[in-house]
């Protein structure tokens, strides 16, 4: 897993069917990528409905999330229209898992991502990761907090 | 292990023994099927542990998820600024099964309330702003979902059920 004082990998991922979301373009503005397992399965499912209430805390931090697993496009649209989320989801779907090796974050046992968090700053370094156990949602404190310390720079 | 933030302190509603070894903080939300699932059983642990037990409750409204949560929330609030705070809190999670927005006037008058200070408070910037200060400690405290529980300020893994389960055996 990549650690803090690394220079985040760029990376290109459809969030919808014809939209791309280019790391570069978010030099500038903090980024959290929230690696996780599948779209519907239930921890997964909590921890992104609890991003979705904290969106005006992440905006405060001048912050854009981004929730990344190996699902389709059209997964991920089912999925957030279903649990009215309001940011996006990254297909890493093709090459499958791409981007969740780059961050060395794949479990090529099951084929999906390892529940991870980075807190990425405007530089495109990453300021802070979190590897969670699968079954556990970490919640945002660790986010919050790698976000004031980046404020304070 | 994530702790409570900030520490209890007189801006929260507290039931029980002020000077109880134990202090059981809950984050919760009125429409969540869980913490409606937790509140008997809560009741049962204040019952059975009485004055060793000091409870709680903190508001964590997933407003995106469940539409009356917030107004829930601010109607026991609002009952709290007349005192009632806890009855409020109970006749919520009592009638959950039947929550909407014509719920929390009904509740207030079989509460007792002042009915005109009541709608005042209910969509006053001071309620909102408890609320909204309540939702930011969960945040800050590593809240996961609801019902989330501290005891003695550290996050307990486990629901209302598994909580009563460890104080039983921690108080043997």
């Amino acid at each position: 897993m990549l650690e803090k004082g690394t220079k985040a990998p760029d990376f290109e991922l459809n969030a919808t069917p014809d939209q791309k979301i280019k790391l570069k373009d978010f030099i500038g503005k903090n980024v959290i990528l929230a690696f996780y397992p599948a779209d519907w399965s239930p921890v997964c499912s909590d921890q992104m409905a609890l991003y979705n209430e904290m969106l005006k805390y992440f905006s405060k931090h001048d912050a854009q999330i981004f929730g990344v697993s190996v699902d389709s496009v059209w997964c991920h649209l089912a999925f957030e229209k279903d649990r009215k989320l309001h940011f996006p989801l990254l297909a890493d779907f093709e090459p499958k898992g791409a981007v969740s090796k780059a961050y060395g974050v794949y479990d090529d046992e099951v084929g999906e991502s390892k529940r991870a968090l980075f807190v990425i700053d405007k530089e495109g370094m990453i300021a802070w990761s979190y590897l969670s156990p699968t079954a556990v949602n970490p919640g945002a404190d660790g986010i919050l907090d790698a976000l004031e310390e980046l404020d304070k720079k | 292990m994530s702790n409570l933030k900030p520490e209890v302190s007189n801006s929260d509603h507290v039931q029980g023994n002020d000077a109880a070894t134990i202090t059981i903080v809950e984050f919760g939300d009125y429409q969540c099927p869980f913490c409606g699932d937790a509140h008997p059983i809560i009741k049962e642990i204040e019952d059975t542990f009485g004055d060793q037990i000091k409870f709680v409750f903190r508001n964590f409204p997933l407003q995106e998820s469940h539409q009356y949560a917030f107004s829930a929330a601010a109607a026991a609030e609002a009952a709290a600024l007349q005192g009632k705070f806890w009855e409020m809190h109970d006749a919520l999670y009592e009638n959950q099964y039947r929550l909407d927005e014509n719920l929390f006037e009904e509740l207030a008058e079989t509460v007792g309330l002042d009915m005109e200070k009541f709608q005042q408070d209910f969509t006053s910037e001071a309620v909102k702003e408890k609320v909204d200060n309540d939702f930011e400690s969960g945040v800050r405290s590593g809240v996961n979902g609801t019902p989330s529980f501290y005891v003695n300020g550290t996050k307990f893994d486990g629901d209302a059920a598994a909580l009563h389960q460890m104080l039983e055996e921690s108080t043997e």
